[in-house]
């Protein structure tokens, strides 16, 4: 009874994507009665099956499991007939200094990452796009998008053989007599920088694809009016392109803000081991280790729920943010 | 006025020089800023092109040739295939590039296919059911069910050290299913009624007209899919234990990455005393066989691609 409500509170919040055009069509299917529209509908539901299935099983069932976390749990009791124990586990995990050291390393990373690597792009997008000729323009684009495609295994790889104690640095560096030896793969001091630099190195060209989207759409008449009116190449930079790309910034801040307790697990995974876990154990990581590999599986959940619940409060407090500063969002106001 | 003049006194040349794409009423750039700029993205150029560059290179030369140098070549010496004979023999290398090769093609074909369903089931707001659909894919984008649970669900289910592990779990992106809805919705609802009208089912319009309309977004979401099965390798770290299994990614982590002995092909041998890594362009040629499918369907999408990560970051 409650499905014919919801199509009738549709119209209002018509799907965002679909823009000012849409709200005509759905007026006579209001009125159609939810029998004949089940059978009428019967194809769509049936295409949409597979997909549920699969995130009813790979994504809803262990949203459920995450119960072990008031559990002590253990695999040879599974699910249903461990113990629960209250919210023992989470005490655990607040007071565990290991996590708090996680969480800080999680911080810090995201923090420094949003310092040095987040303007990287937008300079890069506003520098390209003074690149007057398409061609060269599109051809560095290409370039500098590629290794936004690479995994992060053969990344890490690629920087141990140039950065790392054996690699072309060094070789270099002996080669003239010069090295010591600066193994910067294995040296917690500049982890942060190295992590930095191979996000850098990895996805600056996916921002900078996003960026020169948003300056693409700026009408060159803009340009063309400011620079008859006197301003000069910074000044049509300032008050031209970087407003053109205030809604993308925002957007891309937002994402991030809202990501702020995931910082590249597979990157930091690969790399805690040679640089140690003081320095490299974010929470994602910290979770794998406590669960999976020492089978503290209880204990894990709920640090991983502490996370999943603060990350969720963090995308939705994010998208409340750029709806005060007059910005979609990631998704629209209903 | 002023334009007569450039035209016939001293700038002329200059006037010539001026990049045909530059609009008129913008002034040629200082030679400084140019310079500037040309360096710096040169530069930028360079850091990518670079260690990809003396990768394949090093992946080229004779095992000799990177011992006189004492590592990565760049400057090219003496060349040789055989890194590439070597690990295409049949061996742990070969098995799991065949192993990398099936699961992206079944999990690409799987996931591109279940997608393009899903969001042509969900593409015409006022069907049955149609929002608390969409919230069921939406509710994934924000909330993940974390690393525990997913990992004690796929072993309960019994697929550790099944190929399914690598596939099954994320299988479905919300993401992608809504890139691809916002696409079908933007088609003409007037051709679909047509159709419609024609005695034409929803299996039908989906086949003949929506599919073939959106080729393009269609190939994008599937290259996302393939790259991502390509590049995953942290899944195959989780649910198989068993080294003949491994994906491509994993066998480049163990036995480059961390130097492990890879079986029978010399690859990771390092000599204690020297401190020297043997076996060097053999490293190399499996990081490269590990880029080369993104590097060769690279070209072709890269079009496509900006298209649909415009689409998804922006309008999505």
């Amino acid at each position: 009874m409650a499905l014919p409500e919801l199509v009738r509170r549709r119209p209002p919040t018509t799907p965002p994507e679909s823009g000012k055009a849409a709200p005509p069509a759905p007026v006579p299917t209001r009125k159609i009665g939810w029998r004949v529209r089940l059978k009428r509908d019967r194809s769509l539901l049936l295409m949409v099956t597979p997909a549920i299935l699969l995130l009813a099983v790979f994504a809803y069932v262990p949203m459920l499991g995450n119960v072990i976390a008031w559990q002590q749990y253990s695999p040879y009791t599974g699910f249903l007939h461990s113990p629960y124990v209250g919210w023992v586990n989470f005490e655990r995990v607040f007071t565990n200094p290991l996590f708090v050291t996680a969480v800080e390393n999680t911080l810090l990373i995201t923090a420094f990452q949003l310092v040095f690597f987040f303007p990287i792009p937008i300079l890069l997008a506003l520098l390209l796009n003074s690149v007057v000729t398409p061609r060269i323009r599109t051809t560095i684009q290409s370039i500098v998008y590629l290794p936004h495609f690479f995994s992060w295994v053969l990344v890490v790889t690629l920087f141990q053989q140039i950065f790392g104690g054996a690699g072309l640095i060094n070789q270099t560096l002996r080669d003239h007599g010069l090295g010591n030896g600066f193994d910067m793969m294995t040296n917690p001091d500049t982890f942060l920088v190295l992590i930095t630099m191979q996000s850098v190195w990895k996805d600056a060209g996916w921002g900078i694809i996003i960026f020169l989207a948003a300056l693409s759409t700026v009408p060159p008449e803009q340009y063309e009016a400011a620079a008859v009116d006197g301003a000069n190449r910074w000044r049509r930079m300032w008050h031209i392109s970087l407003p053109a790309l205030r809604p993308v910034i925002i957007l891309l801040l937002i994402l991030r803000l809202g990501d702020a307790l995931t910082v590249g697990f597979e990157q930091l995974i690969l790399q805690r081991g040679a640089v140690g876990a003081d320095v490299a154990e974010v929470i994602d990581t910290y979770v794998y280790y406590q669960g999976v590999v020492y089978g503290d599986w209880s204990f894990a959940a709920a640090a991983g729920l502490v996370k999943g619940v603060v990350s969720l409060a963090l995308v939705l407090g994010a998208n409340k943010l750029a709806h005060v500063f007059g910005e979609s969002g990631v998704y629209k106001r209903a | 006025m002023s334009t007569q003049t450039t035209q016939t006194s001293a700038p002329v040349l200059r006037r010539q020089r001026r990049s045909k794409h530059r609009p008129a009423w913008e002034g040629r750039p200082s030679v400084g800023g140019q310079t500037l700029k040309v360096i710096v993205l040169a530069c930028v150029v360079l850091a990518v092109v670079f260690p990809l560059y003396t990768v394949i290179l090093t992946s080229l030369s004779t095992q000799a040739e990177t011992i006189r140098v004492g590592g990565l070549v760049t400057v090219p010496g003496e060349l040789t295939i055989n890194a590439y004979t070597q690990i295409l023999n049949g061996g742990i290398v070969t098995r799991a590039a065949l192993v990398s090769t099936f699961v992206t093609l079944v999990g690409t074909i799987l996931s591109t296919t279940v997608s393009v369903m899903g969001a042509y089931g969900l593409s015409r707001p006022g069907s049955f059911a149609h929002r608390p659909i969409l919230f069921v894919f939406l509710i994934t984008m924000f909330f993940g069910a974390g690393l525990i649970p997913t990992y004690l669900l796929v072993s309960s289910l019994g697929l550790i050290d099944s190929y399914w592990a690598l596939i099954l779990p994320g299988a479905v992106s919300a993401f992608n299913v809504l890139i691809l809805r916002n696409f079908f919705m933007g088609i003409d609802i007037s051709i679909l009624d047509a159709a419609r009208i024609d005695g034409a089912g929803d299996w039908r319009i989906l086949g003949r007209i929506v599919l073939p309309m959106s080729r393009a977004v269609v190939a994008v979401v599937a290259l996302f899919y393939g790259v991502g099965y390509w590049n995953a390798f942290f899944n195959a770290i989780l649910y198989i234990n068993d080294n003949a299994k491994w994906p491509l990614q994993l066998v480049l982590r163990s036995y480059v990455l961390q130097g492990v002995t890879l079986p029978g092909s010399g690859v990771g041998q390092v000599d204690v005393a020297t401190g020297a890594v043997t076996g060097l362009p053999i490293k190399m040629a499996v990081m490269v066989l590990a880029i080369v499918p993104i590097l060769v369907i690279y070209p072709f999408v890269q079009r496509h691609f900006t298209k649909g990560v415009i689409f998804g970051a922006i309008k999505g």
